[in-house]
């Protein structure tokens, strides 16, 4: 543990706020034991400090992860970011102060390492699992989907799907966090979106499903019935928002 | 008949195929479409199989009259056959809403092998030059078709697979007249040798025509003829070596038929346990360095259902245990239950910065309920644990009960 003061730190949630936070608190020397974002009504029992986003500050704190230390420490630090871990900011703080202040341990079984990894592996089978299980509707030939996941996993999901639609424009919307990737052109964003209204898909469309139920439907062998091996794969929290089980509107 | 009326005739037909995988594969470049090299799952069905591709034969048409097929000639079924543009945009229009990983056709021998190659050709050339089409393609090849039209066959699809359907010519000759052992052989032949020509091509020229780039796999059955399960593995193992096959699945048999040879549909339930067993089995050879004479012999020609094969294995090779995990190498701890192949190379990263002990082999992921037994932790084994071999082959059984079927039922007092 660290001997220098411990502090509450308020900041606006994003990952370059939070690299300014670690600039920060280098700079004080100060170990933020809490990070709460804007709005928070909780109450911390550390001095709180609000560190206002500074680009030039966390920009040098990226370059920082991977000269000072690995590249592949940094991409555990990213990744880690976008991961569902209570608390994140406080346990990707607590590596990154380790990483900068004594030697990094490779150790596999330390810990606090651990703790960052098994969030990474819990994120990236959710990545996994979604590239299998996104479905796109044709809206007047614009793609969208729609997924509900825990972690944030557009970042990742944006390399793949670009390349597999290189010649389409889908929009994915990613409930859960109120965002959508938008592609069209070869050009992609991720962008907040408050909430989407979809109309009536057209009779095409509705074809489109009929059949991948069918489909769906026939390709199981009645004799081997297995609920339970399902449920193991494909767990019941992506069936909302999956064609094959979903009812068309009348 | 309407494209959804063939879908369902067709998909029906082709349900019983087992390889749905879309892995090895890595294409990109056209407008639509990428393979992953790591394959992709796009849903699983009721019955907990992986759905990867559009899995449909092209017609259930079929001169052939093999008995375990349900597709055979004498069997009284509707039929169907797509037309290769109704099929393609089928494949399209599934794959841009992202049901898909591509396609996997197969088909039944309409007319003759040429004839159905031909049009399985036809299809695929649409997707792939018509649509530029780059998501994956598994093609059946047919056997007795002529070696050109293969040929063309493989350049397009990603992977081809040849069925040997079942395990022995005997059985083959019983159960399926029209097709003979090297008519199976001979395309798988061809198959291997067009993929090397490919590899050594392509290490001296930039633009090669692809051929099979995800290799080549085969199927059988297993349950309806009555070959051992040594028989079985001894086979596979050979096609592994001898035609390099990325795969070999096994599908247990589900009756569609009720010849005199076959097991009679009454009250057969389709050996899905053994199935399993086989595919543990399948695992051990291809990674974890085990040969088939190891697994089983001709003494003991069946696998244990009450145990995996790499416990069973273990539990008969108690000359070899324990290992200690500071200091067996890779090999020898792949041997261990309960160690994967992740977990092995977790051990041998984590071990050049500390001894382990069994707490931080808990945080590698190595099962312990499996492999406490087998090991040693700087020289000790789990403080009281009682290694007996009955005892351990008791807890290892214990442990597999949710894969063996229910064979209790709780009876009630009052009925």
């Amino acid at each position: 543990m660290s001997t220098w003061p411990q502090r509450a730190y308020v900041y606006d949630g994003s990952f370059a706020g939070f690299l300014t936070c670690v600039g920060e608190s280098f700079r004080a020397k100060e170990y933020p034991f809490y990070f709460l974002p804007p709005g928070a009504d909780q109450v911390s029992l550390y001095p709180l400090r609000e560190v206002a986003t500074d680009l030039a500050l966390a920009k040098s704190v990226y370059q920082a992860l991977k000269t000072e230390i690995s590249e592949t420490f940094r991409r555990m630090i990213t990744y880690s970011f976008l991961t569902c871990l209570p608390q994140k900011e406080r346990h990707i703080y607590d590596v990154v102060h380790l990483g900068f202040i004594h030697a990094l341990p490779q150790d596999l079984t330390d810990d606090r390492i651990l703790l960052l990894t098994r969030a990474i592996h819990h994120m990236t089978r959710e990545v996994d699992h979604y590239r299998g299980f996104v479905r796109f509707s044709d809206y007047g030939g614009v793609l969208v989907g729609q997924i509900t996941p825990k972690n944030r996993v557009l970042p990742l999901l944006r390399p793949h799907f670009c390349q597999r639609l290189p010649g389409e424009a889908f929009l994915l919307h990613d409930k859960t966090h109120r965002e959508g990737l938008f592609y069209a052109d070869n050009k992609w964003k991720i962008r907040p979106v408050e909430h989407l209204d979809l109309d009536r898909p057209d009779q095409a469309e509705l074809e489109c499903r009929a059949m991948w139920r069918k489909f769906y439907e026939t390709i199981t062998i009645k004799e081997r019935n297995n609920p339970k091996l399902r449920r193991n794969h494909l767990p019941k929290r992506f069936w909302d928002d999956m064609t094959e089980f979903q009812d068309d509107p009348a | 008949m309407t494209v959804a009326e063939k879908l369902a005739i067709l998909t029906d037909a082709a349900k019983y195929d087992v390889a749905c995988t879309s892995s090895g594969g890595d294409r990109s470049g056209g407008t639509l479409g990428k393979t992953v090299a790591s394959g992709c799952c796009h849903t699983f069905s009721a019955d907990g199989r992986c759905i990867s591709l559009l899995k449909v034969l092209l017609t259930n048409v079929c001169v052939y009259d093999c008995q375990y097929c349900v597709n055979r000639s004498s069997n009284d079924l509707p039929r169907a056959m797509f037309t290769p543009r109704e099929l393609a945009d089928l494949t399209i229009d599934f794959y841009r809403r992202n049901y898909i990983e591509g396609l996997f056709l197969s088909s039944s021998v309409v007319r003759s092998p040429d004839y159905t190659t031909e049009l399985m050709i036809a299809v695929l050339a649409l997707l792939r030059e018509d649509y530029g089409f780059s998501g994956y393609i598994h093609a059946k090849a047919i056997p007795g078709a002529d070696p050109l039209l293969t040929k063309r066959l493989g350049q397009l699809a990603d992977r081809l697979s040849v069925n040997i359907e079942l395990p022995s010519s005997r059985s083959l000759a019983l159960l399926a007249p029209d097709k003979k052992k090297d008519d199976i052989f001979q395309p798988m032949e061809q198959i291997r040798d067009g993929i090397l020509e490919y590899k050594a091509e392509k290490l001296k020229h930039r633009h090669v025509p692809s051929f099979a780039p995800a290799g080549q796999s085969t199927q059988m059955i297993v349950g309806a003829s009555g070959e051992t399960d040594y028989h079985i593995l001894k086979l596979s193992e050979g096609m592994y070596r001898r035609y390099g096959l990325k795969r070999v699945f096994f599908s247990a048999y589900v009756p569609v038929g009720s010849h005199p040879l076959l097991p009679s549909p009454a009250d057969f339930q389709p050996p899905l346990l053994r199935e399993h067993r086989l595919y543990q089995s399948d695992w051990l050879l291809r990674f974890y360095h085990f040969q088939a004479d190891e697994i089983l012999s001709p003494e003991q020609p069946t696998l244990n259902p009450r145990l995996d094969p790499k416990c069973n294995w273990a539990v008969n090779h108690w000359e070899q245990f324990p290992v200690e995990v500071n200091t067996a190498d890779y090999r020898t701890l792949l041997r261990v239950p309960g160690i994967g192949v992740l977990g092995a190379r977790h051990i041998l990263a984590a071990r050049r910065w500390r001894s382990l002990d069994y707490d931080s082999l808990k945080k590698l992921g190595i099962v312990l309920k499996r492999a406490q037994y087998f090991i040693t932790c700087g020289g000790k084994m789990t403080p009281g644990l009682r290694t007996r071999p009955e005892g351990v082959v008791r807890a290892l059984t214990a442990l597999e009960a949710p894969a063996i079927a229910p064979r209790y039922e709780q009876l009630s007092l009052f009925s």
